[in-house]
């Protein structure tokens, strides 16, 4: 069995949290003290059932104000598969919430309301989705009891929306007619909707094919931590510790060590007891070399034939995150993998306006703005673009004052 | 990361041992919160995945509030002595006894709140500045929106309106002077994960998680192990139950759950089928549907 993590975002209006709801309600994921705490709250629908949207709403800031305001991850399971939902608010002043989010996630759920069919904010989510590179794209139209179960509407939304994705360059999408609130469609097949041909909802995301998103022949290890028992029996013992970000590790393969550059060959995989032949990304492991190089924290080792670009200037994307504006002038710190550097944006190329997708200059990166920057780092940094590698694509920025984290980046071309 | 064929106990091991080598490289001196319950046992576990053959490079801390299951005691002195590590206990009977925390009164008087205090008082003094713990986001819904990496002003407080970003597998720990940091290792897993994965390692649990033969009496529709900790008077009448423990805390708040399951496949079957929550069992979650995230601002774990 293996983990889905997806990603779902949509604002109050649209249904999202009755749409998760309902999804934990219907698989039985909902356990009985909770179930009394939801029956005993005095939010209920027009109609006397429970507000499934309760159960997604994590702190009371939002219980008071009725909307969600960060990111609250849920978990349920059917005997298929395991999942785990970054449930986002879908409001444009929540742009940094649903880049986090989106992060981690490999499949998206867009919501659209049927009766307002493509509207900004479904421009708005998708490009995120694009932007952090989320493969696998569901399109839910909601609210089918609103407008009769039609298939004409459903229709006329998924041709407009097939010309959006297209923009964006999403591949993988479907597109599934459901009423969260009713419960067609999301984890049974309605009867409403006989014209519909598809999957319910539960069922496409517990059979979806997600394995083998990354490039497995860019083979990249970040060293975390060096393992040195230095006790009598162990004196040599000397092994490089980390979780492989992309790529598969074998022994015997020959592999460089950045930056620097130092090549050895790999003698030996362990896995705490085990000493595996070969190991994949996401695993953590340690890794042992013939030759006695001197690696810390912050390295990256690599397979010595297909090499990370390598520089000083990066253009990349730009998600900015805090309530204080860039300052270009200022020094940030970026956090690639383990390793740590300082940085300056030295140039804003353009920002993009995520409701239109238009791009325009500009001086200022403020809140919830996105676009694409030159970045100056003071280390050479062995990175990859971001859609051959989400890992070693990716990086954040700390401001060096607070220690705040006020960006998102996305590696998209070296500037030599 | 890319996916490949990760088996969902692989995965989640995986990730939790990146963050605990995330600790060790970032933090000057860390600690691992340990309570003596199963999740703080499966740290443990993955500590030594993490860093094995090496030492691990922080203590165990352990705040004792004095009302324990005896059992939790004795498991916790056998486990340190097999792997080696050194043990900080911090002492609620200390705090009571300094004056920082006055003990509660009444029937439902516990130790529960106050070891906050001990807690707090054990990190300045040893000047931790990264706490592990065993805190999971499907135990409670405030917990469903923490960090990994929870920053905590000095005063141990947790604002959940000024939460880091945390994107990707990358974990910001920088911090000032007086700060410090919770680290959540098992965020992503849930009670049933924990438990299939103590099966899959053959991990030794304190015995109370088994069921056993006990004398319990009724306090608030829950059933609590009679001792000298709980207020008990003539009201009370005592039964003798075979129960088992969901999850060990102070023995005053801490609840039983009725149960034959002696073995753990029969504790995943019977979690498998249950329809009560394992925060369900404490009584300290009951008291407002704010609860926790009250307790969390106040430095909580």
């Amino acid at each position: 069995m293996n983990i889905l993590k997806f990603f779902t975002a949509g604002s109050v209006d649209d249904g999202k949290s009755t749409l998760i709801g309902r999804m934990l309600y219907d698989t039985d994921s909902i356990l009985a003290d909770q179930l009394e705490a939801l029956q005993s709250s005095n939010r209920k629908n027009d109609d006397g059932t429970i507000d499934l949207a309760i159960l997604t709403d994590g702190l009371r800031a939002e219980r008071e104000q009725g909307i969600t305001i960060d990111v609250a991850y849920k978990y349920f399971q059917t005997d298929k598969r395991k999942f785990i939902i970054a449930d986002t608010p879908g409001h444009i002043q929540y742009t940094r919430n649903m880049v986090t989010g989106a992060s981690t996630a490999t499949l998206a759920i867009i919501l659209i309301d049927a009766r307002n069919g493509v509207v900004e904010q479904t421009i708005r989510h998708s490009y995120l989705v694009s932007l952090l590179g989320i493969k696998h794209v569901v399109v839910c139209i909601n609210k089918m009891d609103m407008v009769d179960y039609s298939e004409t509407v459903f229709s006329a939304i998924t041709d407009k929306y097939r010309i959006l994705a297209g923009q964006l360059n999403l591949k993988d999408v479907t597109f599934i007619p459901v009423s969260a609130l009713k419960g067609d469609n999301v984890v049974q097949k309605s009867e409403r909707m006989v014209w519909y041909g598809g999957e319910s909802l539960l069922h496409f995301l517990e059979t979806v094919e997600i394995e083998a998103d990354d490039d497995v022949k860019l083979s990249r290890f970040p060293v975390q931590w060096v393992i040195r028992p230095q006790t009598d029996a162990l004196h040599d013992y000397r092994g490089y510790a980390g979780r492989i970000a992309a790529g598969k590790f074998r022994v015997n393969d020959r592999v460089t060590v950045l930056p620097g550059g130092s090549s050895s060959v790999i003698s030996r995989i362990e896995i705490f007891d085990q000493q595996p032949e070969e190991a994949q990304a996401g695993q953590s492991v340690t890794i042992h070399l013939k030759d006695d190089i001197d690696i810390s924290r912050g390295d990256l080792i690599v397979n010595a034939e297909n090499l990370p670009l390598q520089s000083k200037m990066i253009e990349a994307d730009l998600c900015w995150m805090d309530t204080r504006a860039l300052d270009p002038s200022l020094t940030y710190f970026l956090q690639h993998n383990s390793k740590l550097t300082r940085c300056k944006v030295s140039e804003i190329i353009y920002k993009i306006d995520i409701n239109t997708l238009e791009k325009h200059s500009s001086d200022e990166f403020r809140l919830n703005d996105i676009g694409r920057v030159i970045l100056k780092t003071a280390d050479e940094l062995p990175f990859d673009l971001y859609d051959d590698s989400r890992e070693n694509g990716a990086a954040i920025l700390v401001d060096s004052r607070n220690n705040l984290t006020v960006g998102a980046v996305m590696f998209r071309a070296d500037v030599a | 990361m890319s996916r490949y064929n990760l088996d969902y106990l692989d995965e989640l091991e995986a990730e939790a041992i990146h963050i605990l080598r995330e600790v060790a490289g970032q933090f000057e001196k860390p600690a691992l919160l340990f309570s003596g319950g199963k999740d703080s046992i499966t740290l443990v576990r993955l500590a030594e995945k993490a860093f094995r053959p090496g030492k691990f490079p922080f203590p165990l801390v352990h705040i004792d509030t004095g009302h324990n299951f005896s059992e939790t005691i004795d498991y916790r002195d056998r486990m340190m002595q097999r792997i080696g590590e050194k043990l900080i206990v911090g002492y609620v009977q200390e705090s009571i006894d300094q004056g920082k925390v006055i003990e509660q009164t009444g029937k439902n008087a516990s130790r529960n709140a106050l070891q906050t205090v001990t807690l707090l008082d054990t990190i300045a003094a040893h000047g931790f500045d990264a706490c592990i713990g065993g805190a999971r986001r499907d135990e409670e819904k405030a917990r469903a929106k923490e960090r990994i990496f929870s920053v905590r002003d000095e005063f141990g407080q947790w604002d959940p309106k000024r939460q880091r970003p945390e994107l990707w597998h990358i974990y910001n720990g920088r911090i000032h002077k007086g700060e410090n940091v919770r680290v959540f290792p098992i965020s992503n897993w849930t009670e049933l994960d924990v438990w299939n994965y103590i099966r899959r390692e053959q991990i030794e649990l304190p015995s109370i998680y088994f069921a056993h033969e006990r004398d319990c009496i009724m306090r608030n529709g829950q059933w609590m192990a009679a001792s000298p900790f709980l207020n008990m008077d003539e009201e009370d009448t005592i039964y003798h139950k075979k129960v088992r423990f969901r999850t060990v805390g102070d023995m005053s708040c801490t609840a039983a759950v009725e149960s034959e399951a002696d073995q753990i496949d029969d504790i995943i079957n019977e979690i498998s089928a249950s329809k009560i929550s394992e925060r369900g069992a404490r009584m300290d979650d009951k008291v407002s549907e704010a609860a926790m995230e009250d307790r969390k601002k106040g430095g909580y774990f």
